[in-house]
Formats: C-alpha cells, sequence, structure tokens
C-alpha cells in the first residue's frame, strides 16, 4: 500500500525582488503520510508550518524537493505538476482549510457550501440539502442560511467556509487553524467531522493553535524549529 | 445521504487533460510597435484563465487574436473541437465569421464593439442565431429570451434598444449574445470595466454563475486584479508582448515570482 504523501527534502524562499533579499523559509522537510494518518506540525509562530502547508497546496512555489502524491495510477511530484492538474486534484482530491473565507459578494451561504456538491455533479436540490444539513451540524442560524456571509462575523464566516471545505471528503486535507474563532459547539462538530473523515482514510496535515482540540486524532507530530528558519540572505 | 456519514472516496485518478486552446509562438507588431512577441498560451477545458497587465500589454491584442479578429505575423493557434483542423489563421475570412459566432462567444469592454445599438436587444441575440442558420421567428424569439434571462437581463427590457440601458445592461446583453449558442469558449475583455462598484459584482456574479452551471471555458483580460482574482483558475502575466509569469491564481497573488508580478500584486494590496 502506498503512502498517500511523500515529501523529500523540501524546501520555500521567499524572493522579494523590491527589498533585493531571498528570505528562507524552511528546508529539508521530510516525512511520509499514510492514508487514515493525521499528522500534527508543531512549533512557534513564524517558523513556517502554515507556509509548508500552503507550500503543499503549492499556493506557494517550493525551492526545492518532491511532493509525491499517490494514487492508484502512479504517483504525481506536486511541487513541479502543471498548474491545470494541481487545479484539478484540488477540486477533487486536496482540500485546504483556513480560518478565512473568501465569501464572494451576493452568494447566499448556503449556496456556497453547496458548491463543491454542484461541482461534483450533484442536482441543486440534493446539494442545497446536504449544505443545509452541515450548516446545522456547525451551528450556523437557519435564518442566515439565504444570508450573503460577506456581512457575517468572523466565527460564523468559518462555519460556512469549513461546511463548505468539508463536505466532500477529499483524500488529503490540510488544515490551517481551522478551530481558530470557534465556539465550543461548532468545535466539537468540526472535530467530529474530522474523526470520521479520518476513520474513511482521509490523510490529514494540520496547524493548531490550541492542539489539545484534535489530541484524539494525532498519529504523528513534526516539530518545525527555527533552525529551519535561516536568516535573511542578500542577493 | 451523499457525503456522511457513509463517506465515500472517489478513486484517485491522474489528469492528464489536452487543452481546448493552444497558441504556439504568436507575433504581431504594428509598424514599430510589437503588441505580441513569440506568445505562447494553452486553456483547458471548463477553465476560467485570467490575463493581467498594464496598458499596452498586449493582452487585449491576444485575446482579439483568439477571437480571429486579426492575423499574426507568425503563430499557430488551435481548438481543440470537431471539423477543426490545423492552423486556425489560416482560415479565409468566411470561415472565421462562421468559427467565430458558433463556436467563439466575446463581450466587450465598449458595448458599441459587440452590439447593434439601435436594434432591440432580444434582436441583437437573435442575430446570432440567425447567423448559425435558425430561421423560424418563435424559435428565435424563445432562444433569444433563454439567452438573456440565463445573463440575467429584466425579460420585460428585451425589446428595449442598448442604447436605451445601462451600462451594466448593455453588458448583460452582450453576455447574452456571446452565449447564444453556447460557445466552446467565452472570451471577456474587461468586462465590467466601467462599470459602478455594485454593478460590477452582479455582471461578476453572473458569470461565475454561467461559469459553474454551464462549465463554459472562458479566458478574461482586466487590468483589475480583483476581478481577476474573483474569476480566475490559472492567471497569465504580461508584459511587453510578453508572458512574464502564470500559474495558479493563488500563487500567482500569494508567492508571485517575478518582480513586475511582485510589483503588480504589492500595488493592489
Amino acid at each position: 500500500m502506498h503512502p498517500v504523501l511523500e515529501v523529500r527534502n523540501l524546501a520555500k524562499q521567499f524572493q522579494m525582488h523590491h527589498l533585493g533579499q531571498r528570505l528562507h523559509a524552511f528546508d529539508g522537510i521530510s516525512f511520509t503520510l499514510q492514508a487514515g494518518e493525521f499528522l500534527l506540525l508543531r512549533g512557534p509562530n513564524g517558523v513556517g508550518k502554515s507556509t509548508l502547508l500552503r507550500t503543499l497546496y503549492r499556493s506557494y512555489l517550493p525551492r526545492a524537493g518532491q511532493i509525491w502524491y499517490h494514487t492508484e495510477e502512479g504517483r504525481i511530484d506536486l511541487a513541479t505538476a502543471a498548474d491545470v492538474d494541481i487545479a484539478l486534484l484540488r477540486r477533487r482530491e486536496i482540500g485546504f482549510v483556513t480560518q478565512f473565507l473568501i465569501a464572494r459578494p451576493r452568494v447566499a451561504a448556503e449556496d456556497i457550501v453547496a458548491e463543491p456538491l454542484r461541482r461534483a455533479g450533484i442536482a441543486a436540490p440534493e446539494a442545497l440539502e446536504e449544505a443545509r444539513r452541515w450548516l446545522a451540524e456547525f451551528g450556523v442560524k437557519r435564518d442566515l442560511w439565504r444570508a450573503y456571509p460577506t456581512t457575517f462575523s468572523g466565527g460564523e464566516q468559518q462555519k460556512v467556509n469549513l461546511a463548505r471545505a468539508l463536505i466532500l471528503p477529499q483524500r488529503l486535507l490540510l488544515l490551517d487553524e481551522p478551530t481558530a474563532s470557534l465556539d465550543a459547539g461548532a468545535r466539537a462538530a468540526l472535530i467530529r467531522r474530522l474523526a470520521d473523515l479520518k476513520a474513511a482514510g482521509v490523510a490529514m496535515i494540520g496547524v493548531f493553535h490550541h492542539p489539545g482540540d484534535v489530541a484524539g486524532l494525532i498519529d504523528r507530530e513534526i516539530e518545525l524549529t527555527a533552525r529551519e528558519v535561516a536568516e535573511d540572505v542578500a542577493v | 445521504m451523499i457525503a456522511s456519514p457513509t463517506l465515500t472516496l472517489q478513486a484517485p485518478q491522474l489528469m492528464t487533460t489536452p487543452p481546448l486552446l493552444t497558441m504556439t509562438g504568436v507575433s504581431r507588431r504594428y509598424g514599430d510597435v510589437v503588441a505580441l512577441q513569440d506568445l505562447s498560451a494553452t486553456v483547458y477545458p471548463g477553465e476560467v484563465l485570467g490575463i493581467v497587465g498594464e496598458s499596452g500589454s498586449g493582452k487585449s491584442t491576444l485575446l482579439r487574436m483568439m477571437n480571429l479578429e486579426d492575423t499574426p505575423d507568425a503563430g499557430d493557434y488551435r481548438l481543440a473541437l470537431p471539423d477543426l483542423p490545423g492552423n486556425l489563421f489560416d482560415l479565409d475570412r468566411f470561415a472565421r465569421r462562421m468559427l467565430c459566432a458558433t463556436r467563439i462567444g466575446i463581450v466587450y469592454q465598449n458595448p458599441h464593439l459587440g452590439l447593434l445599438m439601435k436594434h432591440t436587444s432580444s434582436g441583437n441575440v437573435a442575430e446570432r442565431l440567425l447567423i448559425a442558420g435558425e430561421r423560424s421567428f418563435a424559435a428565435l424569439r424563445g432562444r433569444a429570451r433563454e439567452a438573456l434571462d440565463a445573463s440575467e437581463f429584466p425579460l420585460d427590457r428585451m425589446d428595449a434598444r442598448p442604447i436605451e440601458l445601462s451600462g451594466g445592461m448593455q453588458q448583460r446583453v452582450q453576455l447574452a449574445k456571446a452565449i447564444a449558442l453556447e460557445p466552446a469558449l467565452l472570451l471577456l475583455d474587461e468586462p465590467t470595466t466601467g462599470l459602478d462598484v455594485s454593478v460590477q459584482a452582479l455582471v461578476l456574479d453572473t458569470l461565475k454563475r454561467l461559469q459553474r452551471d454551464r462549465a463554459i471555458t472562458m479566458v478574461i483580460v482586466s487590468h483589475d486584479l480583483g476581478v481577476i482574482r474573483t474569476m480566475a483558475d490559472r492567471v497569465m502575466v504580461m508584459r511587453r508582448g510578453r508572458v512574464v509569469e502564470q500559474g495558479l491564481a493563488d500563487q500567482i497573488f500569494q508567492d508571485p515570482q517575478h518582480a513586475y508580478t511582485q510589483q503588480l500584486v504589492h500595488a493592489k494590496l
């Protein structure tokens, strides 16, 4: 059985042209992740935990190393894969959950949550019904379902965001502080959902401000240390 | 029950999607001005490609090449559609016109370029259908109505002339005309520039909805990074007739590599 993800000597730096500098984020990161495994990234603020997640998701381009993502048909290096392949993998297999909702103007909460189902070809009535079920599960009040989340509080936006991100099971989930700004009820709903996904074989990598929230789910931990954050290097 | 508690993971698959649009080595000079320089571009089915760049970077010229309104000095252009062999730049005027009318839709920033201002709105849309061979009045009217409705144009105004309509409504008529024949490719040249912010949001929302419901492949040109960020899956950054950088939209905005793109993104944020 292949792992879901095999990361080898991954490195990231930012080239900041206007400063004439390169900012080193991390290097030499290697780990393997199996289906259903939950990996916690630890370390102080600014050590590069979120940067690592974004690099795995390819929002950031790695400087060096490989990110082998295994499928039944072979493996693909996410570090160098074509943008179109990354886009399709994101649509079907690799999810990213942040604490920030990218709300679009004039799109109702339930439509935002239903969108991944619609994209997967599920008819509107069923997709909406499922979306409402998840909004309820995360404690979003019924009278907000048809409202536009652009005006919601941070916590309510986060619930919409989680419902949308977790409504379709994906093979790999990247979690960037998903519990931040959640009330206790929504946090419990989130942890229940993550446990279900884990049991179904979803592999997860997460950054949590309070790792205690997900203590029961964690299989392994990686500690990122300041050693991996080099100083600014003049170009 | 769709996703839970009976969770189903779909079998993973590697994607090898062939592009819908392929342009290679396209160059165009207007006198001493180099508009496009050895430019190549690909667009994949169902995606939205955003093209950004400052004025004069060649982005609108490129879009017009895609709409076969101009012929480059050199270059190759292919669309992976049935019955379209070879380089589209080699097609004669008649074949180009037919192809553009039936398979490619375009919305211009300036509605005067896309619409007959003194014909009715429904007539503007029906004209497209006439080119494609539709002759029955009832069918023309019905299909025009359908396209206007999909573009969220108020149907009680379908017999108003574009000249009597607001800018946002004119763009909806252009959009209806562009999608009436369900094109494989929809080209959008600054479609919301000049509209006030709330109208802009409504038009973008309509485009998003169309994209989601019909999976139309779109290429959108805009100097407004907010528009591109809202719409695009992938982004191509142009400068002086060349592509300086391209990538997934979030990567271009969060981790731009090229000095010019960094400048552009930082100017926005």
